[in-house]
């Protein structure tokens, strides 16, 4: 096991790099300049070659590209161009924001998701069965920025129950949670159903309940235990997805977290939060599938033999 | 060059598939739901008595009446009739850039699974890594890049669904090359391009498809939510994430302006995921389908 981690960290290691060459390169293909935006118009162009040379813009792609690389693994993300602040400081503020509603959304669609999935299962084919599938199916295909305002809509302004953005106060936090959570409602319950229905297929159950078992103890202690698998893993997954996915919901409920730092950064071309905004997400992404991928193979012992 | 193969069609007579597909109850209504939109979206001006970017300022925020039965928007133009247009900006650039990203994917994957070496290995490193990555993430740089409007949207979305295919060809291809019909294709003196083309890709065709159908439905999503940041399709062409994007700003004076719009996206895509469902059940490639977290 140890050695499978170690080997799977590794890999980490050149994605991590072309990540970072790609998030490096693609900003300097969007169009519009972040200094135009600081100069007044008419400036001289000696004040702008200036400029360029203060943030290091004058230099060839490789050698920016290198003293960028160098100062990221020192904790050195430069700094804002339009905030004028150190990157590291508007990220240090905006990833608590972030992890929390993440976090917690990730917590509400497993709680509901496996809740679901499990009564699926135990009613499979029946109508029950047929209503909770339906209306996961219905609540994963809402946009979630359509979903976000309607309810904002209902319970901020029609009933007045949550404040309808901001995050000053914890209930600002449910219709959020809310949001994303539903989102990954869908996908965790019918994982859980399927995986379910898998395994009380197998022969080792048909064995329990010959040897007389409540149906009940089997399906919990013996069926859901082995259903879990692909279920934990699926979660780890989403770990970075729920934070890249939440972009959309931080923008409409107006919440300061890498999503909203990460579109207003796009719309000002402001390029060293842009670009450690995305890194942050990517290594969420990354983060996550490497969890996945080890809680996996400790797990399940076969994965490990294939990754040499 | 005629090798005497058995060329095993993927698609076992593609209108029965859609008959069965059509045979089942969730598949039907689906279905016709899908056909109803698509007509709708074809015969929008016979459709409806108004033009689209007809301004009727005294006519503004009407709620839904018998004039306007999904009300009017802040500039008084008939929600109905934008709606009919906007499905044909929201299903055009969506089915488009998917068959874009189903082309590109399918050449890379099939390339990749058949050749094998150095090409496989960049190609899957590459998937591999954009796959990862949530779809929303790689369309916001991408039209960032390319600029706002409909063919941003579409290279964005056919980019950020490309990985998908190009992983599920490759798949289907290295599972397919070992068959022994293609061992005999090949005795015969089959070249590369006849195997692959006459005997690997049509074999791998019926789960791409299916899969680029499901797609779709989310990429009418992703159109929808790029239409919400003010990069989609641009004012006046209606497209229904563009009218989402107005109707957020009126949300509390005009309500109906954002539910109709979202609605429909919703009930489209659910009939897109149904009748998927349904085809799965038809072509009997459940087992195919890798699913994404």
């Amino acid at each position: 096991m140890l050695a499978y981690a170690i080997r799977r960290i590794l890999m980490l290691v050149p994605v991590f790099l072309a990540v970072s060459v790609v998030i490096f390169l693609i900003l300097h293909f969007i169009p519009g300049d972040p200094i135009d935006n600081l100069l007044k118009v008419g400036a001289p162009p000696e004040q702008r070659a200036e400029m360029m040379a203060r943030y290091g813009l004058d230099r060839p792609l490789p050698v920016q590209y290198a003293i960028w690389l160098g100062k990221l693994l020192t904790g050195d993300l430069g700094t804002a161009i339009v905030a004028r602040r150190p990157v590291a400081d508007l990220i240090g503020q905006a990833l608590p924001h972030s992890l929390l509603l993440g976090g917690l959304a990730l917590a509400f669609s497993t709680v509901v998701g496996v809740t679901l999935g499990v009564v699926a299962a135990l009613n499979k084919d029946r109508f029950l069965d047929r209503a909770i599938m339906g209306g996961v199916l219905f609540g994963s295909t809402l946009p979630s920025f359509w979903l976000g305002l309607l309810l904002i809509l209902v319970f901020a302004v029609g009933l007045g129950w949550f404040p309808v953005s901001g995050a000053r106060t914890w209930s600002s936090l449910v219709l959020p949670v809310l949001t994303i959570g539903l989102g990954g409602t869908a996908l965790v319950a019918r994982i859980t159903r399927v995986s379910m229905v898998d395994i009380a297929a197998k022969d080792f159950v048909l064995l329990l309940h010959a040897k007389g078992l409540s149906p009940m103890r089997i399906q919990i202690r013996h069926v859901l235990r082995h259903a879990l698998i692909p279920v934990v893993t699926i979660l780890a997954l989403r770990i970075g997805w729920i934070l890249g996915g939440a972009v959309t919901v931080e923008v409409v409920f107006a919440r300061p977290g890498l999503g909203t730092l990460l579109i207003k950064a796009l719309s000002q071309h402001d390029y060293p939060v842009v670009q450690a905004s995305l890194l942050m997400l990517a290594m969420a992404v990354m983060l996550g599938t490497l969890l996945g991928d080890l809680l996996q193979a400790a797990m399940d012992p076969r994965v490990r033999g294939a990754l040499s | 060059m005629t090798a005497p193969s058995p060329v095993s069609s993927a698609l076992p007579g593609g209108l029965g598939v859609l008959r069965a597909a059509f045979g089942r109850p969730s598949g039907a209504i689906a279905g016709g739901w899908l056909v109803l939109i698509v007509l709708g979206a074809i015969f929008a001006p016979l459709l409806t008595p108004y033009a689209y970017d007809a301004q009727v300022l005294k006519e503004a925020f009407q709620p839904p009446s018998l004039a306007h039965p999904l009300g009017t928007d802040e500039f008084g133009r008939d929600l109905l009739t934008r709606m009919l247009y906007g499905a044909r900006t929201s299903l055009s650039v969506s089915s488009v850039s998917i068959l874009i990203s189903v082309a590109a994917g399918m050449t890379l994957g099939a390339a990749a699974g058949y050749f094998g070496g150095f090409f496989d290995r960049a190609v899957t490193a590459v998937a591999d890594l954009t796959w990862s990555f949530p779809e929303i993430l790689i369309a916001l740089i991408l039209v960032a890049i390319i600029g706002p409007g409909v063919s941003g949207t579409m290279a964005a979305i056919a980019v950020a669904y490309l990985a998908q295919f190009a992983r599920l060809t490759r798949a289907q291809i290295m599972t397919l090359k070992a068959e022994t019909y293609v061992e005999a294709a090949r005795s015969l003196g089959a070249g590369h391009a006849h195997i692959l083309f006459r005997h690997l890709i049509p074999n791998a065709l019926a789960p791409v498809l299916v899969s680029a159908m499901l797609a779709t439905g989310d990429a009418i999503i992703l159109e929808a939510t790029l239409g919400f940041f003010g990069l989609g399709a641009q004012p006046p062409t209606p497209s229904w994430g563009s009218m989402m994007s107005s109707g957020s700003a009126l949300l509390f004076k005009a309500p109906w302006i954002i539910v109709f719009p979202g609605l429909a996206v919703a009930t489209t895509v659910i009939a897109i995921n149904l009748f998927g469902d349904a085809l799965i059940a038809a072509l009997d490639i459940r087992d195919k389908l890798g699913s994404k977290p």
